[in-house]
């Protein structure tokens, strides 16, 4: 290439509207204040947008925390953490958030051994295997199944999933922890299934080829080679999973029974915290009582737990990071 | 247009492999034209080409990577010796064809797993279980890729710990641990600095005395430096096959002539 003699530019010239007539100079002056008016209210918006999202978060924190003070000020934590019966609407009160805990996980559990393998099994699926046609059919009909209202999965888990399982298991009560944990896992598998999937399509082809070219079947590249380097989003879509199914409410709500109890065994009913929290917020509490505070203090645990997971779910995104 | 070369015909019990009238087709569109090629076994033999003359096209015929696409079509045969088996044919499942012939790739590109394990993949994918055969097999690759030396005190830290350099032996490596019949390179040093690109061609040239190699290449000193014999491609078609000495000094074809004294390409 011949080397082009490149004039430095000379200081007066960058700034606008130097060395020409006046009046063209006022112009260009005040066309650039204009545009840097426009930056600044564009610029001034986006940050009140931003803004509004981190404002409602710590209100709602502020809140829950303000209001679940109120509440141990009544109700020691100790008694709060190692009681095990929940009934604050009783004569006699107990405030054992372990009975709404043990609904809780019960159905998270139940649900994440549903969602977990199913989903990981269909990304898998979808993104190593396949066909083009397949993936462009199945891909709409599984977001249409994340968008199925939650108040249709509960009554397809009371009024189908139950008597189903009544057939097999005659002693099953009508509200119960597994159906409810069930429908919630299948409602959750499009959440795993699709982060999971964008994750391995994420795994460059250079990395397939290597794998095939080592005379691997597509079984073996997509299980030894692309799970492995997918895992940080595979683990992500697991926390997200883990969250939906904790706060879930509607579902557990319907067909899990709302009556607290401390048990871990899913052919009993129980209460989660969040089918509580429904339940004691459809009645008329009067304002400031022991009863409208607990709804408080059982949404800072859930806030907690959520939390929780977050964290676990950032450490292992920086963990297994991506390194190609 | 026929293949230009002043070479006789070896004797098939010399050839790895011999490329019979093959055709290859993205769709409509058709990559290779008409190819007849020997491959001298344990030889290096170098392709050259401006970019998209498919030489890398043809590479990866070899081990049937294009059939992970859809839309392609190979006509024609590549018959591997000593069974004259056609590697090409839709018959012939691609896994057996990349059990004997294995690759190495442009880009390095380690798994994401430890170094030994990366050595190690290979084995484990043929079923290979016996931890003691494994160490041993991983050893003999990692010194064979001139790697042992520098990775011998760190073979469980991650593959995408090592240099640019260093990945690509690994690469290597990996490829050499289920003993090939035939190596592939796809222009292996191109993303390697000078250094790096000089103990991978040594490595090549040393390897030859246990597989039959094939490399793609833009750099034509470095096809002189590392290939017994050249290829010349253009436009899909293979323009002139020969002894590299007699492609650098003293070309048949005009058309390679100008390319090897950078006329075009």
């Amino acid at each position: 290439m011949s080397s082009i003699p490149l004039k430095p530019l000379s200081p007066p010239l960058l700034e606008a509207g130097a060395g020409q007539p006046p009046a063209a100079a006022s112009m260009r002056r005040s066309m650039n204040l204009r545009r840097r008016l426009t930056e600044r209210g564009i610029e001034g918006l986006l940050l009140l947008a931003a803004l509004v999202s981190v404002f409602t978060t710590l209100a709602i924190v502020a809140i829950l925390v303000w209001e679940s003070i109120l509440f141990f000020r009544t109700v020691p934590l100790i008694d709060f953490l190692t009681d095990t019966q929940w009934t604050p609407l009783f004569d006699d009160a107990h405030f054992g958030i372990i009975a709404l805990l043990s609904g809780t996980l019960t159905t998270t559990v139940v649900a994440l051994l549903v969602a977990i393998p199913l989903g990981t099994i269909l990304a898998i699926y979808l993104s190593e295997f396949a066909p083009f046609r397949v993936r462009e059919v199945a891909k709409p009909f599984l977001e249409m199944l994340g968008g199925v209202p939650t108040i249709v999965y509960g009554y397809f888990a009371l009024l189908f999933v139950t008597p189903l399982l009544q057939r097999f298991y005659p002693d099953l009560p009508g509200f119960n922890m597994l159906s409810a944990g069930l429908v919630m896992g299948i409602m959750i598998v499009p959440y795993v299934s699709s982060l999971s999937e964008d994750a391995m399509r994420a795994v460059p082809m250079n990395m397939r080829e290597a794998s095939y070219a080592m005379g691997a079947t597509r079984l073996q590249t997509a299980l030894f080679v692309v799970t492995p380097a997918a895992l940080s989003g595979l683990a992500s879509s697991y926390i997200l999973g883990i969250s939906r199914a904790v706060g879930e409410t509607m579902v557990v709500a319907i067909a899990a029974g709302m009556q607290p109890s401390f048990t871990f065994n899913p052919t009993e009913p129980a209460a989660t915290i969040t089918a509580y929290i429904v339940q004691v917020a459809l009645g008329d509490l009067p304002h400031g009582s022991i009863g409208y505070q607990t709804i408080f203090a059982a949404g800072l645990t859930l806030l907690l737990i959520t939390l929780l997971f977050n964290i676990i779910g950032h450490i292992l995104r920086k963990r297994f990071r991506e390194a190609y | 247009m026929s293949t230009v070369t002043t070479l006789t015909p070896k004797p098939q019990a010399e050839l790895k492999a011999q490329v019979n009238a093959l055709n290859f087709y993205y769709g409509d569109f058709q990559a290779l034209k008409n190819i007849d090629f020997p491959v001298e076994r344990n030889q290096v033999t170098a392709l050259i080409g401006p970019s998209g003359c498919g030489k890398s096209t043809f590479l990866r015929c070899f081990n049937r990577m294009h059939d992970l696409y859809p839309n392609m079509r190979y006509e024609g045969e590549i018959l591997l010796y000593p069974d004259a088996v056609n590697i090409v044919s839709p018959q012939v499942d691609p896994i057996e064809v990349r059990m004997r012939i294995a690759m190495v790739f442009q880009k390095p590109n380690p798994f994401p797993k430890s170094i030994y394990e990366n050595v190690a993949y290979g084995l484990r994918v043929r079923g290979e279980r016996k931890k003691d055969v494994i160490d041993e097999k991983v050893e003999e690759a990692l010194r064979d890729a001139a790697l042992w030396d520098e990775a011998k005190d760190r073979l469980n830290d991650l593959a995408f710990n090592l240099s640019g350099g260093q990945q690509q032996r690994l690469c290597i490596a990996r490829a050499l641990a289920t003993d090939p019949e035939i190596l592939l390179f796809d222009e292996p040093t191109s993303a390697l600095d000078p250094i790096a690109t000089a103990r991978i061609e040594e490595l090549v040239s040393e390897l030859k005395e246990r597989v039959t190699i094939l490399i793609v290449t833009h750099n034509m000193q470095q096809a002189a430096r590392v290939s017994a014999y050249t290829a010349f491609m253009y436009i899909g078609q293979l323009i002139e096959f020969d002894d590299t000495k007699k492609i650098f000094t003293n070309p048949s074809s005009k058309l390679t002539e100008e390319y090897i004294t950078g006329r075009f390409g």
